[in-house]
């Protein structure tokens, strides 16, 4: 079973982990293993404000004594030199690769394959995540062995700890030339939550010896027509739109008619096969008006969230998700902070025009939407009161929101369709700037604040300089920062 | 009580004579001190040492039962102090604390100790919180042992060599009336490893003992004329003693063959490193038989010159391995040789890093300069070098230290940002403590630190006309000495200043240690003196204490009307939540301990409903918890990851509040989840549940109906 060179007196052993993952727990194991087989054993690890989030080095050597002679350990990995790394996460497997602790001739590399997303990619304002699929690629290129899958599900599985998992998989990897009694001894001699860091052991041990695999990723199925208006809607749609641009459009009539009704749903087709009829393979054109177009026209409004928050399928699934179980209680709290712009444009248009036109009225009333409300969805009166906001969408065409929200969209869909006459590059960007818009309260406006600039800021162009990269780098300036310096810059150029 | 227990380890402190010792570096130096006899023991906390001030406090009771007087000094300079003990008397004492900061702080006692020497041998410890990990600015301590004559120890790193330099320090500074520094650098600390055991032994004299029989002598005290004869004694009597020392005792070691063209002199606790390097290109073994002759410097000051000379003679070159500059022992030596008339060139700096952590890979790209060089018939491996490429380490994302999940710490930031869109952007000054990754993303706020409790201090230049500045000090550095020298500053200078005190509880950045404003009980200290009192003791009069940090609305209100208020003179805002670690840690056993009991338990806790989430992210920019995270989408459209709650979230509710205040967005939800239910809640329960589910089947059918 094992594999280290025999005329090697020692195993170098590196973990990598972020502080609170139990990384110095996994260290003493380890080294408890060692010692009752008759190994000696040094671990080292950096204290500290590293310890505090941040990502640390636990190091670890393991050798022998010979003819009474003490070896020399080193206190850190040094490249070339590690016989085993052990990452608790992906990106810091990818920081063991990037700090040459892992060679190709030498170490094995057990990692999980989760995230725990970094502050930079956690705040930027759209998806700043790093790519896993790189760091897989490169692992599986820079190491003798590479052993790597989702040890957070498997903690989760076993109702355990992340080190009992690494633990578990260092024993499966079969590196060490001990027996996984002994590993499991190191477990059961701590005296501490033995019964679950078994379970998590059995989780990792299990794994080492699976195939790479990532984590699960959300399922997408397609939706299936369940009435006969989404079978009429589902016929016109697969005869009309281009296959591309299926999936999406497919969600798409779902989603207006969970959001509207059918006739919606027929506009979000109306809309979508006008646009589809510029296109031409690969139709990516349509397949994206498809996405855009039924995200915009399901803006979330305050019927659309009311309706959300009360459905039983949402209490099922915040229940599952605090874990909640079926012999607890619970209850849920929303933090809501409805203000008198948006109730008003859930009005019927004239009315709500007029109380925001009027300086008088949203002074006097302004007062009684200052504050946040704590709306517990799970009594019965804020559950009546969301349900009767959510049955408000049979009205919702009238509303003031609906009719803005309809003018913008068309107007969108004009500069998509002007555009695409020409340039399909360019009406595809329009289609994308799409994903500026969302949010609410100030995110909202913000984002809307955003699209309106880059709009006139590009009718200012001069028609030769309207391309879709000038497009492409706004919205990607839009997103980079939330003051909009980058923007401003951006367009400041334009002009 | 501090973050890590070492109740249990302790135990292993009674060892007798011949019983193996297994443990970490700082037990293997608290069993050293036991051993050697010592009458009282200090220190301040801070990484790398802090574990060793909790494994005193932790061996408390084993201390009293030999006589053994330890004290959780104020500050560094309050340990330096109590080594007055050994200047007339015959007591042993050591003191330990983070270097080089702690020994900044500590210099003026220690200037004073080491000008009129001591009698009982006076030991400290210094953690060396340089390189990787290290949260200070990169200097080192050689520099305050060379300038006020106190011996340097960097012992080899290993448990053995360190519990001998500990017994032979106090031999040594009994010997040459000297205080002496033993370097522990950052990985020893924590280094496991063992060592055999002697039996501990009581002082021969305790503080006690002393101070019943005083002894006076001016001749040790710092005035003149003594100070002048100090400076005498340091140079003609010390000096020579404590070189007659290390070369008597041979602390200093020798390595490989005696005769050679090239050389090695390295300071001791690079050893290990140098050895596993010169393994790796072939020059030496797992067990340190090493073909190139190897001078280790155990003692790296003072240096013995006869042994240096001897080093030297006959050899054309030879490697000063010596980590941080300037690089007094390489300027050292350069002398020595010179003196001696040796033609040796000795290499260091030259080839070797200026700066940064001497770690193995670093020493073998040095040897393999210094040998291509002085030895360039020596055959080497080849280099192993393959860099990641740029696209892939494009990817790996930094990661900084940052706010526990839950700190209390965090919505007093959170309200500076939102504060900041009022009133725009302030100088802040901030100090040392957890709340220093305030200047670290998502808040991005604090524009200087100046040292431990000088947060106050840092802003006193500011004598605004519109603006005030902002400073910040924690419940630690306010008590280290913040008190004096920030507030009672301030106060005497009418500084027109903004104070924020982090009152947690605790020494929570050192790992969670009591200190005097502690609501905490401890048996063997006084806590419970509230900061308000102190402030206003010393002459502040606009004080305000919140008691809820996550209160948004309130912390804002108060800074608001701190930064507004017309009134002059320094305003102090005592900002208190328990630290949350420590919180945990306390009520997590209690939990537990009513859940098996059938007792009624809430336990609450965030999400983010993944259907209203659009994924912009700004609630994480305004806040950073780790348990608020992100997670791909489940929408099939959407694309963006939206935030998410993992269930480490702690239910702070700060996250509940900032989408209140900021006017975010209608997906966070904050859910109660009651065990253990009263009969009354269980009856109200169902029958809502009833309704509402009654409700929610009939929407849901109309629903069906309508779908697609």
């Amino acid at each position: 079973m094992n594999s280290i060179d025999p005329k090697r007196n020692r195993i170098c052993i590196a973990i990598l982990a972020m502080g609170g993952q139990g990384g110095g727990v996994l260290a003493d194991w380890i080294q408890e293993v060692a010692l009752h087989n008759g190994w000696l054993a040094q671990g080292t690890s950096v204290p500290g404000v590293a310890q505090r989030t941040g990502s640390t080095v636990y190091y670890i050597e393991l050798a022998r004594s010979v003819d009474g002679r003490q070896p020399i350990m080193a206190q850190m990995p040094v490249p070339g030199d590690v016989d085993v790394v052990i990452a608790s996460e992906l990106m810091e497997a990818g920081r063991a690769l990037l700090r040459n602790f892992v060679s190709a001739d030498r170490t094995t590399l057990i990692t999980s394959t989760h995230r725990v997303y970094a502050i930079s990619e956690k705040a930027a304002m759209g998806d700043g995540r790093g790519s896993s699929e790189r760091i897989i690629e490169a692992a599986g290129q820079r190491s003798k062995r590479f052993i790597g899958f989702d040890m957070d599900a498997a903690t989760e599985r076993s109702g355990s700890v992340i080190s009992a998992v690494m633990f578990g998989a260092l024993a499966g990897s079969e590196v060490l030339p001990f027996t996984r009694e002994a590993f499991e001894q190191a477990i059961k001699d701590s005296g501490i939550a033995v019964k679950s860091n078994l379970a998590g052991f059995e989780q990792g041990f299990r794994a080492a010896s699976g195939a790479v695999a990532l984590p699960a990723q959300p399922d997408h199925s397609l939706p299936q027509p369940t009435t006969p208006m989404g079978r009429q809607l589902h016929a016109r749609l697969i005869s009309r739109l281009p296959q591309p641009a299926h999936a999406n459009a497919l969600h798409g009539v779902q989603r207006m008619m969970d959001y509207q009704d059918g006739t919606y749903a027929e506009l979000y087709l109306d809309r979508l096969e006008k646009i589809a009829a510029l296109d031409r393979a690969p139709f990516e054109l349509s397949a994206e008006t498809a996405r855009h177009l039924a995200l915009w026209m399901s803006y979330e409004d305050t019927i659309r969230v009311a309706d959300l928050k009360t459905r039983a399928s949402r209490m099922q699934r915040v229940r599952s998700e605090v874990r909640a179980g079926d012999e607890q209680h619970l209850s849920v709290t929303e933090f809501m902070h409805p203000r008198l712009q948006e109730i008003c444009e859930t009005l019927p248009a004239g009315l709500g025009h007029a109380v925001l036109s009027s300086k008088r009225l949203t002074s006097t009333l302004d007062r009684f939407f200052q504050k946040g409300r704590h709306v517990e969805t799970t009594s019965l009166r804020w559950f009546l009161v969301l349900r009767a906001l959510a049955k408000y969408r049979r009205f919702r065409r009238s509303s003031l929101r609906y009719r803005e929200e309809q003018a913008r969209i068309e107007r969108w869909l004009g500069d998509v369709q002007a555009a695409a006459g020409t340039d399909l590059g360019l009406a595809l960007e329009w289609v994308r700037c799409q994903r500026l818009i969302k949010g609410y309260g100030d995110t909202f406006e913000r984002g809307l604040r955003n699209f309106e600039a880059i709009r006139s800021a590009f009718f200012a162009l001069p028609p030769e300089r309207r391309s879709a990269q000038w497009l492409a780098q706004a919205r990607s300036k839009a997103l980079a920062d939330e003051k909009g310096e980058g923007l401003k810059a951006h367009l400041s150029l334009a002009s | 009580m501090a973050e890590r227990s070492f109740k249990a380890e302790v135990k292993k402190l009674e060892a007798g004579a011949g019983e193996t010792f297994t443990g970490e570096g700082i037990l293997a130096v608290t069993k050293a001190l036991l051993q050697s006899g010592v009458a009282y023991v200090g220190g301040y906390q801070g990484s790398p040492i802090s574990h060793l001030m909790d494994v005193f406090a932790d061996a408390n009771e084993l201390l009293t039962s030999l006589g053994v007087h330890f004290e959780a000094s104020a500050n560094e300079a309050t340990a330096a102090a109590m080594m007055a003990a050994s200047v007339n008397y015959p007591l042993r004492g050591a003191v330990a604390w983070k270097s080089v900061v702690g020994t900044n702080v500590a210099s003026d006692a220690l200037a004073n100790l080491a000008s009129g020497g001591v009698t009982g041998g006076a030991l400290i410890i210094v953690g060396e919180d340089y390189g990787e990990g290290s949260s200070i600015m990169q200097e080192r301590t050689h520099a305050f042992a060379m300038k006020s004559q106190m011996w340097l120890l960097d012992p080899r790193p290993n448990l053995p060599s360190i519990v001998d330099a500990v017994e032979k320090g106090f031999q040594l500074s009994e010997a040459s009336n000297t205080p002496v520094m033993l370097e522990l650098r950052v990985r020893s600390c924590h280094m496991t490893g063992s060592f055999v055991a002697k039996d501990n032994v009581r002082p021969p004299m305790t503080v006690g003992d002393a101070a019943a029989s005083a002894v006076r002598d001016t001749s040790r005290i710092v005035l003149p004329p003594a100070n002048f004869l100090h400076e005498v004694e340091k140079v003609e009597k010390r000096w020579p003693a404590g070189v007659a020392f290390v070369r008597d005792q041979k602390l200093n070691e020798w390595f490989g063959p005696s005769d050679n063209e090239i050389g090695i002199i390295v300071q001791g606790g690079l050893y290990n490193n140098l050895n596993r390097a010169l393994e790796l290109l072939g020059l030496s073994d797992a067990f340190g038989d090493t073909q190139l002759p190897v001078y280790c410097l155990n003692v790296t000051y003072p240096l013995v010159p006869e042994e240096v000379n001897d080093f030297c003679r006959g050899k054309r070159a030879v490697l000063m391995i010596e980590e941080g500059q300037p690089e007094f022992i390489e300027h050292e030596l350069n002398t020595l040789v010179r003196r001696a008339d040796l033609q040796t060139r000795i290499v260091g700096k030259e080839i070797l890093p200026r700066s940064g952590e001497y770690t193995a890979q670093v020493i073998i790209d040095g040897l393999r300069k210094f040998l291509a060089q002085w030895a360039p018939g020596i055959e080497l491996p080849p280099p192993v070098t393959s860099q990641l490429p740029a696209s892939v380490a494009s990817q790996i994302p930094g990661r900084p230290a940052g706010f526990c999940t839950g700190c209390p710490e965090r919505p007093i930031f959170t309200s500076m940002k939102l504060l900041e869109r009022e009133i725009g952007a302030t100088h802040v000054s901030a100090d040392i403590g957890c709340h220093l990754f305030s200047i670290l993303p998502p808040f991005n706020i604090g524009n200087t630190t100046m040292g431990y409790g000088l947060g106050t201090a840092g802003a006193s230049a500011f004598k605004p006309k519109d603006k005030r500045a902002i400073a910040v000090m924690g419940d630690g550095g306010f008590w280290h000495n913040g008190l004096t020298s920030g507030i009672g500053n301030a106060v005497f200078n009418k500084d027109d200043t903004v104070t924020v005190i982090i009152d947690n509880g605790y020494s929570a950045a050192t790992g969670g240690q009591d200190i005097l404003s502690s609501r905490a009980d401890n048996s063997v200290r006084t806590t419970r003196h509230p900061i308000e009192n102190a402030v206003r003791g010393i002459g502040a009069k606009w004080v305000k204490t919140i008691n809820r940090t996550y209160d948004l609305k309130k912390m804002t209100s108060a800074l608001r009307e701190a930064m507004t208020s017309p009134e002059k003179g320094p305003k102090i805002i005592v900002a208190q939540s328990e630290c949350m670690l420590n919180r945990q840690r306390r009520e997590k056993p209690q939990v537990k301990k009513a859940l098996a009991e059938g007792k009624r338990v809430v336990r609450e806790r965030f999400g983010v409903d993944s259907d209203t989430c659009t994924g912009d992210h700004s609630c994480i920019r305004l806040s950073g918890c780790p348990s608020l995270s992100i997670k791909p989408n489940p929408d099939p459209l959407r694309q963006d990851p939206i935030a998410h709650v993992e269930n480490s979230c702690v239910g702070c509710g700060l996250c509940g509040e900032v989408a209140h205040a900021a006017v975010l967005c209608p997906s966070f939800y904050r859910a109660s989840i009651v065990s253990n239910p009263s009969r009354w809640e269980r009856v109200r329960k169902r029958i809502v549940l009833a309704l509402i589910g009654f409700l929610q089947r009939r929407d849901e059918r109309a629903r069906a109906a309508q779908a697609f």
